[in-house]
C-alpha cells in the first residue's frame, strides 16, 4: 500500500468535511444544552449512572443492540428489521473498518476525518495481502448489505404495505432532501471506488464495476467527479441531518444513557424532553397505533405530529394536539425508542392554566371514618375502594362485595358514603397541584383505616395508588390480581361454564400496571377465553379514556366501534373488562353483552355445601 | 311599616335582554358544547364532589345562558374532575373541557 497523492489531500474532501464539522458542532451544543437543562438532581444521577458498571453494560448493549441492530424492529417485522440494521450496522462497519485500515496502513493520517471515508481515492494497491484483501472484501462486504439496505427503504417509500405498514407519515421539504440525498450515498460510493478500482484495488463488487466503467468510461481523469459527487451526497446529509427525522441517528445515542439513568420527561421541550423529540426518527409506527387514527383527520394527533409541531414551537398547534389525546399509551409501547408520549403531552398541558384555583377545603371538614362502611373485626381485613366511576356501574361494586363475602374476607368498603377521586383526572390534565389535596385525603382515609391490603376495582384508580400515593406498607391491589390469588388458593371455588368471553385489557391496567396475566388466568377458570385481533400490550382504548380533554361525543364513539370491533373479532358471547369506564363506554355501542371481570367471578362461584 | 309577618318576594323576573352575553357568546365559540345543554340535571345527579358540596353544573350552565354569572361560578372550584358528568350526559357534552374552558374565560 502506498500513499497516491504526498500531499493526502483532494479538494473533493471538502463537501464531506463541512458536512461532518457542522454535524458535529451541533451534536456537541446539542448535549450541552441538554446537560444544562437537566435538574441538577437528574445531571446527578446521570453522572453517578455512568460509571456504574451495570449501567454502563446496559448502555452498550442498548447501544448495540437497539441503534446498530434495531432489535425491537426485528422482533416485530423481519424485513423492516433488516432494512434499518443492514444501513445502520453496514455503515458503521463501513466506518469502523474504514478507520482500521487507515491505521494499519497509514496511521499518519488517522487524525484526519476524510481519509478513512475515502481511503480507496488516496491509497493505492502494490502488492496484495492476504490481510488487505480480507479488509477490502469486508469492505465489499458491508457495501452491499447497505446497498440492500437502501433497495428496500427505496421499495418501502413507494409501496409501504409491503413492509408491513398500512401508513406513513408525511415528509418535510428537508425530510425529502436528507432521504434523497441518503439513497444516494451508497450507489454512489459504489461508482467511485469501482471507478478507482483498478488503482486503489477493490473486491467482488468494485472490481466488476471498475471493469463494467473502463469499458464505458475508458478515462481514468473522470475518477474525482465520481468522488466529488459522492463526497457532496455525503455533505448534503450531513448538512440537512440536524433539521430532518435523521437527527435520530446521533440524538439515540445520547438518549439511551439519559434513559438509562432513570431520568424522565420535566419539561416539554428541554432537557429529557429534548433528546427524545430528536430522537423520533418519524417511522410512524404510532400512526397505525393510535386508536385516534380511524379517522383519518386524526392522523394529525399521532405522536410524530405532535413532536414535529413541538420542534416547530407552535405551541397552539401542540397544545391542541396534546389536550386531545387519549393517553392510552399504545404508541409508546410500539414505538421502536419507547419515547413517552403520554409524559411529554403532560408535560405541556401542565403548563395550560385555566384561570381556576380549586378550593377542596370542603374536604377537610368530611370526617375520614364517615365515608367508610361500619368495620367488623376478625379475619384478614382488607379496604375496598370502589371509585367515583363504579356508582355509575354499581354491578362491579355489588359482585366485589358478593365475592368477598363468600371468601369470608374481612373487609370495609372506604367510599360508602361518598367518594374522594383518586385524583387522576386531574392529574392527566395536567394539573399535580390541585391533585394533591384529594392524594392527600384519600391517603388519610387509608391510613386511619388501618388495613393492611387496599382492594382496588377500577383500573385508572389502581394506576394512581400504585404510582402517586406513597402508602407505607400498605399493599394495593387490583381485584383481578386479587380473585385470581383467592381462586388460586381455593379459598373461592369456581364452576367452568361454556361461554366464549373475549378480555379487554383497559389501558391502564395493561399497559400501565402491566397487569395482563391475571384476569386471563382468572376467568380461564370460568369460561373459554376466544383472543381479540389485537391485545395485551396491543390492546385498543375503549374511547371512553379520562386522559382527553378535547376528544367530542362523536370522536369517541367511532374509537369506541372500532374497539368493539377489534374485541369481537373471534365472535365471542361477551366482552369482559375490568375497568367501570370501559364497561360504561362499550355498553353504550356493543352489540353483545358487556360484563365486568367481577361479575363473571360472582356469577361463577360455586355454593360451599356445608 | 307594620309586620305583618310576611312580605313579598324581591322580583324573579329575569331580564334576558339587559344580560351581558358577551362571555357566554365567547364560551360558545370555543366550547360549542355549552347550548347544547338540556338541563336534565344529570350532571349534577352523578357529581361526584356533589356529595359534599352545592356544586351543580347545571345550575352552572343554566345562569350562564342567562347572563347571571356571579353566584354560581364559585362552585366550580370544588370539581373533582372526575368526568362521571361526561359519562352521563344524554347530550354527549365534554363537560371536563367545558368546565375548563368556563374557568378560562369567565377567570373564576
Amino acid at each position: 500500500m502506498r500513499e497516491r497523492f504526498i500531499s493526502g489531500f483532494d479538494y473533493f474532501v471538502l463537501p464531506f468535511m463541512v458536512g461532518m464539522i457542522f454535524v458535529l458542532l451541533w451534536c456537541i451544543i446539542g448535549i450541552i444544552k441538554i446537560m444544562v437543562q437537566l435538574e441538577r438532581k437528574d445531571r446527578i444521577k446521570l453522572y453517578k449512572s455512568l460509571v456504574n458498571p451495570v449501567i454502563m453494560g446496559k448502555n452498550v448493549r442498548d447501544w448495540f443492540g437497539d441503534c446498530l441492530f434495531h432489535v425491537k424492529l426485528w422482533k416485530r417485522n423481519k424485513v423492516l428489521g433488516y432494512m434499518h440494521s443492514s444501513i445502520a450496522f453496514g455503515w458503521f462497519m463501513l466506518i469502523l473498518i474504514g478507520h482500521i485500515e487507515t491505521f494499519l496502513y497509514i496511521p499518519e493520517r488517522g487524525g484526519l476525518f476524510y481519509y478513512p471515508i475515502f481511503f480507496r481515492y488516496f491509497m493505492a494497491v502494490e502488492s496484495p495481502t492476504l490481510k488487505g484483501s480480507l479488509l477490502f472484501f469486508l469492505m465489499d462486504f458491508f457495501l452491499l448489505v447497505v446497498l440492500s439496505g437502501i433497495i428496500l427503504a427505496i421499495i418501502k417509500r413507494f409501496r409501504s404495505k409491503l413492509m408491513g405498514m398500512r401508513r406513513t407519515t408525511k415528509l418535510t421539504l428537508l425530510d425529502r432532501v436528507g432521504l434523497y440525498s441518503l439513497w444516494a450515498i451508497f450507489p454512489l460510493r459504489l461508482i467511485a471506488e469501482g471507478f478507482t478500482a483498478g488503482v486503489g484495488g477493490g473486491s467482488f463488487l468494485t472490481v466488476p464495476v471498475n471493469w463494467l466503467f473502463a469499458s464505458i468510461l475508458s478515462k481514468p481523469e473522470n475518477f474525482t467527479i465520481a468522488w466529488w459527487a459522492y463526497s457532496i451526497a455525503l455533505g448534503t446529509f450531513m448538512m440537512v441531518l440536524p433539521f430532518t427525522r435523521y437527527m435520530h441517528i446521533p440524538a439515540e445515542f445520547i438518549l439511551i444513557p439519559l434513559k438509562n439513568a432513570g431520568i424522565r420527561v420535566r419539561r416539554p421541550r428541554k432537557g429529557y424532553a429534548l433528546a427524545e423529540l430528536y430522537s423520533c426518527p418519524s417511522c410512524g409506527v404510532c400512526l397505525d397505533a393510535c386508536p385516534m387514527s380511524v379517522d383519518k383527520a386524526g392522523l394529525k394527533n399521532t405522536t410524530v405530529y405532535y413532536i414535529r409541531q413541538v420542534k416547530r414551537r407552535n405551541e397552539p398547534r401542540a397544545l391542541a394536539i396534546a389536550d386531545k389525546c387519549l393517553m392510552c399509551g399504545k404508541c409508546s409501547v410500539l414505538c421502536p425508542i419507547n419515547i413517552s408520549a403520554i409524559d411529554l403531552r403532560l408535560s405541556l398541558r401542565k403548563k395550560q392554566s385555566y384561570n381556576i384555583e380549586n378550593d377542596f377545603s370542603y374536604l377537610d371538614k368530611v370526617p375520614n371514618g364517615s365515608l367508610t362502611s361500619a368495620i367488623s373485626v376478625g379475619g384478614e381485613k382488607v379496604l375496598y375502594y370502589s371509585g367515583c366511576m363504579s356508582s355509575l356501574t354499581p354491578v362491579i361494586s355489588q359482585s366485589v362485595q358478593k365475592v368477598l363475602t363468600r371468601a369470608g374476607i374481612d373487609f370495609t368498603l372506604m367510599d360508602s358514603q361518598g367518594t374522594v377521586c383518586c385524583g387522576r383526572p386531574l392529574l392527566l390534565s395536567g394539573r399535580t397541584e390541585e391533585a394533591k389535596a384529594l392524594i392527600e385525603k384519600n391517603k388519610q382515609i387509608i391510613k386511619e383505616s388501618g388495613a393492611p391490603i387496599l382492594l382496588v376495582s377500577c383500573a385508572i384508580c389502581y394506576r394512581t395508588f400504585e404510582e402517586d400515593y406513597d402508602l407505607e406498607g400498605i399493599q394495593v391491589m387490583h381485584y383481578t390480581d386479587y380473585f385470581e390469588q383467592l381462586a388460586d388458593k381455593g379459598v373461592i371455588k369456581l364452576k367452568k361454564q361454556e361461554h366464549k368471553y373475549v378480555y379487554h385489557d383497559p389501558c391502564e391496567l395493561g399497559r400501565g400496571c402491566g397487569i395482563y396475566e391475571a384476569p386471563r388466568k382468572a376467568l380461564a377458570r370460568v369460561t373459554n377465553l376466544v383472543p381479540a385481533a389485537k391485545e395485551r400490550k396491543e390492546s385498543i382504548c375503549c374511547g371512553g379514556s379520562l386522559g382527553s380533554l378535547t376528544l367530542t361525543h362523536e370522536e369517541r364513539g367511532r374509537i369506541t366501534e372500532n374497539s368493539i370491533r377489534n374485541l369481537t373479532a373471534n365472535s365471542p358471547d361477551a366482552i369482559v373488562t375490568a375497568c367501570p369506564l370501559c364497561m360504561k363506554t362499550f355498553s353504550r355501542q356493543s352489540d353483545i353483552k358487556v360484563v365486568d371481570f367481577a361479575q363473571v367471578i360472582a356469577e361463577n362461584m360455586i355454593e360451599e355445601e356445608e | 311599616m307594620i309586620d305583618f309577618g310576611y312580605c313579598l318576594t324581591p322580583s324573579s323576573t329575569i331580564e334576558i335582554d339587559d344580560a351581558d352575553l358577551r362571555l357566554f357568546d365567547e364560551l360558545c365559540n370555543a366550547e360549542p358544547d355549552a347550548i347544547k345543554c338540556i338541563s336534565c340535571g344529570s350532571c349534577a345527579a352523578s357529581c361526584t364532589a356533589g356529595v359534599f358540596t352545592d356544586v351543580n353544573l347545571r345550575k352552572v350552565l343554566l345562569c350562564l345562558q342567562r347572563g347571571q354569572q356571579k353566584d354560581v361560578l364559585p362552585q366550580l372550584k370544588s370539581c373533582m374532575l372526575c368526568g362521571k358528568c361526561h359519562i352521563v350526559c344524554p347530550r354527549g357534552i365534554n363537560t371536563r373541557h367545558l368546565i375548563l374552558s368556563i374557568c378560562k374565560i369567565y377567570n373564576i
